[in-house]
């Protein structure tokens, strides 16, 4: 698959402090691409220099092979960590202006901007200024200045952050349905559950390095413990705990059941599978559980990050 | 260039149409005229008050030479005793009662002159009065001394120096009064321009990264276009204030005066007629008309561009650096120390020695050069120094534009902490 974004090496130091350690990612076309790491670990310093609002020391970007130039700039949609709107000023006013400075005629923005009052489903919000509007419906008009100019590569920082539930709901559709559409997405965040949810690939950025990335499902796999976790009711407890410790690893697990069962987590060695498992399980009592215990971004997150703390 | 040209029009428009600045806009000129025609009243009310002296001259000699006035009148009452016509003043409130004793000689008669009054009398009126009296005691003591006073008055010789500069033409000794107003007047604007609108500058910058907008604008154009988009931007603002002032200005104090009468020309008038004779009044206005007017107005334009631009600049890098309007204290007093001083020096250097050392010097350093040449251009400076004052300051202009725009870009996407110097001068290296 053709890679849309690609950061080679990218270092950026302010002063003595190094904000990004040589960083390299690759992000595909028309995917969700996670960029992970706690506060403070590069992440806005990297999305600003891909959008060109600070300059790399060292390393390159590239946007669809091609080294990353200003006029770039309407080909990308940001929506930065800390965002506003000027609040005196008129909704459509403030669109079209921002919409022009990306590129777009005073026309074409104008019938874009009619396009996605319909798709969000906002009234005739034209000429209200912003300062009248509720912060829900102000979350709306910052998400439509992202992306009206139909942008290749969209950039979300903490898109999620000081946006309401429902609202948080809407961008988040959106977002999957502007990758629908063809749209690349690039979004950084220390929130784990929304990488589990939307992306296809991710990175790991921890003080200024990249620990990991690739593919979400692979990472996962990368950290699979070869652990079951398992609910039994055995014919010999005793018995079956004995026999058990004597093959595999075995920890207790905590989870709700609506069975009577000795909970388990079970990790069998590196040669077998978990039919062998489940073969033994059978032969010591009545399975009623048995799933593989995947590891979550957040498991991986600290995990990782734990390793280099 | 295009995107440049949309920010112009949205800060201009921001500005133009904020509450605040169409409120000042056509209040300011309406407080201007109000004050104006407020001090003509007062003026006027002032001098028609009628101040009734009574004269007690025991010499009878005085009396006879003080002539009524205008607004003053003289009352004989040396026929009274002196404590009865002081009570008599005193009761009757005049507005004093001047005292000419008996003496020997006049030198005694002389220091002797005593003035009793409620309110100590004015020094112009007093000495107004010590001329008078002057006046007659003199021709007396040439008189006693076989002087004939027509001889004197025949052989005085009126003396007006008429002025000339070296290419001939004639001025008046007013003519430096004249450059040093319009002078003065113009650094004057020049400073008030630059503060009001470079505050405005400076609060635009601080609004953006209050409502933390600024970060989706440069993700989309160059800090220093949106930089230089907001002083230009601001500055047509400025123009657009400064026209409406003058237009709607000239119209309401013309409208005001033909409607309550007030004649603008009597004060001025009065006082030609007293000191300066109509040649004097032609050569006044030839001195105005012999001012490098044309080069006063092309100066001021071109000072005004360069010094606008210099310290909307610094204006816009200190918004840059703080996050509230507060913060900008520690900031503000390097900035309006330079233009204070060029007043000042353009007030007291200059007036004394338009090309004094000191005036000279500040005339060439940018920060000041834009205030006192300006002063100093009337007066007619060497094209010569002007291009190098105009060298210095639009090179100085780049230099602090450039300054600006890195302190600028880096200020603009902090938040929380309020920068130290150093920390500024560490972002010019970022």
């Amino acid at each position: 698959m053709k890679n849309l974004l690609v950061a080679q090496n990218v270092s950026k130091s302010y002063g003595d402090y190094k904000a990004i350690n040589n960083l390299s990612i690759e992000v595909p076309e028309q995917s969700i691409f996670g960029l992970l790491g706690p506060n403070g670990a590069g992440k806005t310093t990297f999305i600003r220099i891909i959008n060109q609002i600070t300059m790399p020391d060292t390393g390159k970007v590239l946007l669809d092979g091609q080294l990353l130039q200003p006029s770039d700039v309407q080909h990308i949609g940001y929506l930065p960590e800390e965002r506003g709107l000027y609040k005196s000023m008129k909704v459509g006013e403030q669109v079209l202006y921002l919409a022009q400075l990306k590129g777009l005629s005073k026309k074409e923005a104008t019938s874009r901007l009619k396009y996605w009052f319909d798709r969000l489903e906002i009234g005739d919000w034209w000429n209200k200024k912003i300062q009248e509007l509720s912060k829900g419906m102000a979350q709306k008009i910052q998400f439509i200045v992202t992306v009206i100019h139909q942008p290749k590569l969209l950039i979300f920082d903490e898109p999620f952050s000081g946006f309401d539930p429902v609202n948080a709901n809407l961008i988040k559709d959106q977002i999957l349905q502007l990758k629908e559409d063809g749209a690349t997405i690039l979004f950084s965040t220390h929130r784990m559950e929304s990488v589990e949810e939307l992306c296809d690939y991710m990175a790991l950025i921890h003080k200024s390095n990249k620990m990991l990335d690739g593919k979400v499902a692979d990472i996962k796999k990368d950290f699979r413990s070869n652990t079951y976790q398992v609910g039994i009711s055995p014919r010999q407890r005793n018995e079956m705990l004995e026999n058990l410790n004597q093959h595999f690893e075995v920890t207790p697990a905590h989870y709700h059941s609506i069975h009577e069962d000795v909970k388990l987590h079970i990790k069998i060695p590196e040669n077998s599978s978990a039919n062998d498992l489940l073969h033994h399980l059978i032969t010591l009592g009545q399975v009623n559980h048995f799933v593989e215990v995947v590891p979550s971004v957040n498991d991986i997150f600290i995990k990782t990050v734990g390793q280099h703390a | 260039m295009r995107n440049l040209k949309l920010i112009i029009k949205r800060e201009y428009l921001a500005r133009v149409r904020n509450k605040t600045f169409v409120i000042m806009t056509f209040l300011s000129p309406v407080i201007m005229v109000g004050m104006i025609m407020l001090i003509a009243y007062l003026t006027s009310l002032n001098n028609d008050e009628e101040k009734i002296i009574g004269v007690h001259d025991v010499t009878n000699m005085v009396f006879d030479e003080l002539q009524d006035q205008k607004n003053t009148v003289y009352l004989n009452l040396s026929d009274l005793e002196l404590t009865t016509a002081i009570d008599s003043v005193d009761k009757k409130e005049y507005y004093g009662l001047l005292y000419i004793p008996a003496g020997k000689t006049d030198e005694e008669i002389a220091r002797h002159i005593e003035f009793f009054a409620q309110e100590a009398p004015s020094n112009f009126f007093l000495s107004d009065l010590e001329q008078k009296i002057s006046n007659v005691l003199t021709d007396r003591k040439l008189e006693s001394t076989g002087v004939n006073l027509a001889t004197i008055d025949n052989a005085k010789a009126k003396v007006n120096i008429k002025m000339e500069n070296f290419s001939g033409e004639a001025t008046s000794k007013m003519a430096s009064y004249v450059k040093m107003f319009f002078g003065g007047a113009a650094g004057y604007l020049l400073m008030m321009f630059i503060i009001i609108y470079g505050n405005m500058v400076m609060r635009s910058v601080i609004e953006e990264k209050t409502n933390r907008i600024i970060e989706i604008i440069i993700s989309s154009v160059k800090p220093i276009q949106l930089m230089l988009g907001k002083i230009l931007g601001t500055s047509f603002a400025g123009i657009t204030q400064f026209v409406i002032w003058i237009i709607f200005g000239s119209i309401l104090l013309f409208s005001v005066t033909a409607i309550f009468g007030i004649e603008s020309t009597s004060i001025q008038g009065e006082a030609a007629a007293n000191s300066v004779n109509p040649d004097e009044i032609q050569l006044l206005v030839n001195d105005v008309l012999q001012l490098p007017l044309a080069s006063i107005i092309v100066a001021f334009l071109v000072y005004f561009i360069g010094g606008y631009f210099l310290y909307s600049s610094i204006y816009a890098a200190i918004g840059a650096a703080v996050d509230s309007e507060t913060d900008t204290q520690q900031f503000m007093f390097p900035v309006i120390l330079p233009l204070m001083l060029g007043i000042y020096v353009g007030f007291f250097s200059v007036v004394e020695n338009p090309h004094g050392i000191v005036a000279t010097i500040f005339s060439y350093i940018p920060l000041t050069s834009p205030i006192v040449m300006l002063m100093r251009i009337p007066f007619g400076v060497a094209w010569w120094e002007v291009l190098i004052s105009l060298g210095i300051l639009f090179a100085s202009v780049f230099l602090v534009i450039w300054m600006a725009a890195k302190i600028y870009r880096v200020g603009i996407l902090m938040y929380g902490k309020k920068p130290t110097y150093k920390e500024l001068f560490k972002w010019l290296k970022y």
